[in-house]
């Protein structure tokens, strides 16, 4: 084998564009806008149970498994059982890998009182065996965890800082990605300032308690040559491994969908314009308790796993069991669906993590079960593990996260009865693309559900408050009460219903009894009409026998009148014949 | 493989020793001289020094959680002692071997 004494520094190639490797943990490499600087070293450092160890072996296990890079660990701390079975809970394993010799794993023990130190010496042995381990299996990946017991376990510091400083020089020059992990120190960022050697890429695990409960956060720190989110993005430590939160794109780029989804409730979609909410949306429903939201949730998932569309249920109140079995009474079987593998439901406890690590845990579920449909029930849950700032901020990740991956997604949220109605705690009306308002209605000794949309962006929607029936047959909407008396619900509204019918009934009564009145009246009129027609023709007939009396009397007269003066001519005048030649002849007589 | 370098008697020796070294460098020459010296010197020939050069068998610096070198190992008397750098401090050489208590400078 060749010498590994390196005495001189070879001059490092020039880098046109800084090459990464992808590390494969989950939101890591959206971070680092690809992963860790390839052939160089990242140092990884955080309190104690950060997760260092973890973050480092997942770094080799994903490298062995997903890009064909073995790896090769350096324990200064644990062996390579105790390392194996620490990170087969979290479904890593180590063993196998080793057997396949896709990673090796060394296990360096060092114990200062067993150990004599008489002069010069150098850690040329931990070359050696870092070099056989990487030669052995054709390692691209190293990982030191964590080198810092080097210096509980060694007297000489100015010794091992400078070998140290060849060993990051050595790993660079084999082209080795590695991590090393370091102890969080008082001040600095390691507890012996490691940080010195390491300048290519510092990643800072820390974690916060809020309230009790504890929210794991990663931050990198330092990324020489490259372009990475900045800041502290919570991660989760569960069976899968690490994941890490990155904050969604501050720009609003998601495409918005012109298709509609049904809401699962046919009077609500009518309500909407006869198709329900646009795909891709965020609906809010809101309501004080017991008004029918996981109800109204529940019918938009049935209609959802009715069209063949995933579902993703995220319960924080119930369990699966009890929703499935509490939707049956109103006769909806989401146990079909969930056999179908259509339905997924997750059901944890809010208080389990922190409000991030329960969105951390939305999204790795998402990205696995990719489902198009999302209901969350309710948020207000998610809320007690948080400042108000972050629930927003975090809040606003989600939606955005859900539009992005083109998500329709009903959040349900509690509002106490205190409470303005319109007011949710957390203020995400601006958030969300629809809004549906349940609330309580009491009036006349009784307790009944209204509905009505306080905002649907871009969708016509009614502006009525509709009465909401839970029903063993799902949920109704019940016809607006339309009269004077206002909106009337239940019994008050069975009631004003049959007054109405009654008032009705008596109204035509009415009519009926004016029409015959009428009737009569025209009939008694036309009678009179008739009877003055006869009077006229009666009289009109009188004068016409008068005019001819007093004719014929005129007649007579004159005729008379006629006959005197015809019989007064006898004496005096001439016959009419001859009256023209009667002078004459009297004159030639 | 190994360089071996036996004083004394045929039988097992009391003293059972191993060097670690990766190559001929002037450091290991010093400890492996160092070493003989002190041998000599305070253990009265019952000894046996085996040299292992890491550049030959690096995966034998695994079993020995070797990690700076030289490094002497005191394989018998038990318990395994490790002494580490050229052994040019004699003094604490010997109180490695436990040739000498940390405290009290008498010799033994």
């Amino acid at each position: 084998m060749r010498s590994r004494k390196l005495k001189s520094i070879k001059s490092e190639p020039l880098r046109i564009a800084l090459p990464k490797c992808p590390t494969g943990i989950h939101g890591l490499d959206e971070i680092t806008f690809g992963g860790l600087p390839a052939g160089r070293t990242t140092l990884v450092c955080g309190g104690a149970g950060c997760g260092k160890t973890l973050l480092g072996i997942e770094f080799l296990v994903r490298g062995a498994t997903e890009f064909n890079e073995p790896g090769v660990c350096l324990s200064f701390e644990e062996s390579a059982g105790e390392l194996a079975a620490n990170v087969a809970s979290l479904g890593f394993d180590v063993d196998d890998l080793v057997a396949r010799k896709k990673l090796a794993i060394d296990h360096v023990f060092l114990e200062r009182s067993l150990i004599e130190e008489t002069g010069e010496y150098d850690l040329e042995a931990l070359f050696v065996r870092l070099g056989h381990a990487v030669d052995s299996i054709g390692a691209k990946r190293v990982l030191l965890d964590s080198i810092e017991a080097l210096f509980a376990g060694l007297e000489s510091e100015s010794i091992l800082r400078s070998e140290l400083r060849r060993l990051f020089r050595w790993l660079k020059e084999r082209n080795l990605t590695a991590i090393v992990t370091g102890e969080r120190g008082q001040g600095a960022l390691t507890r012996h300032g490691l940080e010195e050697y390491i300048s290519d890429c510092v990643i800072l695990l820390d974690h916060h308690m809020t309230e009790t409960v504890l929210t794991r956060r990663l931050r990198v720190v330092k990324y020489r040559g490259s372009t990475h989110g900045t800041n502290d993005y919570p991660f989760l430590i569960d069976s899968e491994g690490i994941s890490v939160l990155p904050v969604t794109s501050a720009d609003l780029q998601h495409v918005a969908s012109n298709e509609r989804v049904s809401t699962g409730v046919a009077p609500l979609d009518a309500m909407f314009g006869g198709k329900g909410y646009y795909r891709g949306s965020s609906i809010l429903v809101s309501g004080t308790a017991g008004t029918g939201k996981t109800s109204l949730a529940a019918h938009f998932v049935d209609a959802a796993c009715a069209r063949g569309e995933k579902c993703a249920f995220f319960s924080f109140e119930e369990s699966a069991n009890q929703i499935v079995r509490n939707m049956r009474s109103i006769g909806i079987d989401l146990q079909r669906w969930i056999d179908k593998g259509l339905l997924h439901f997750y059901s944890s406890r809010p208080t389990t993590f922190g409000l991030e690590m329960h969105l951390v845990k939305i999204h790795r579920i998402l990205k696995e079960f990719e489902p198009v449909i999302v209901v969350v029930d309710p948020l207000t849950a998610l809320l007690h593990s948080g400042t108000a700032i972050e629930t927003m901020s975090t809040l606003l990740r989600l939606v955005d996260f859900l539009k992005e991956q083109h998500i329709t997604a009903l959040m349900t949220t509690l509002t106490s009865g205190s409470d303005a109605q319109e007011q949710t705690e957390i203020n995400i009306s601006s958030l969300v693309d629809a809004w549906l308002l349940l609330r309580d209605i009491e009036s006349g000794g009784e307790r009944n559900r209204g509905l009505y949309i306080l905002k649907a962006r871009g969708v016509a929607h009614s502006n009525q408050i509709r009465e909401f029936l839970l029903t063993d047959h799902g949920i109704d909407l019940r016809e607006v009460y339309l009269g004077d008396a206002g909106l009337l619900t239940g019994s008050a509204r069975v009631t004003q219903e049959a007054k109405d019918a009654a008032g009705a009934m008596s109204a035509r009564q009415e009519i009926e009894r004016k029409q015959l009145l009428l009737a009569r009246k025209r009939k008694a009129l036309d009678a009179q009409v008739a009877a003055l027609q006869l009077e006229l023709e009666t009289e009109e007939q009188e004068s016409l026998q008068l005019v001819a009396q007093e004719e014929l009397k005129l007649k007579q007269w004159d005729q008379a009148r006629g006959e005197m003066a015809r019989s007064r001519s006898v004496n005096a005048v001439i016959p009419k014949g001859n009256s023209g030649s009667a002078r004459p002849q009297r004159g030639r007589k | 493989m190994t360089k071996s370098d036996r004083a004394g008697k045929p039988a097992a020796p009391k003293w059972e020793l191993k060097l670690y070294v990766a190559g001929q460098t002037a450091k290991s020459l010093q400890a492996f001289s160092n070493l003989k010296h002190i041998c000599e010197v305070h253990l009265d020939g019952e000894y046996h020094i085996e040299v292992i050069d890491l550049l030959k068998n690096p995966q034998l610096a695994k079993g020995d959680q070797i990690l700076a070198l030289p490094t002497l190992v005191r394989k018998l008397p038990a318990p395994v002692k490790k002494i580490i750098g050229d052994l040019s401090n004699t003094e604490r050489v010997l109180v490695g071997l436990d040739l000498r208590s940390r405290n009290t400078k008498v010799g033994v």
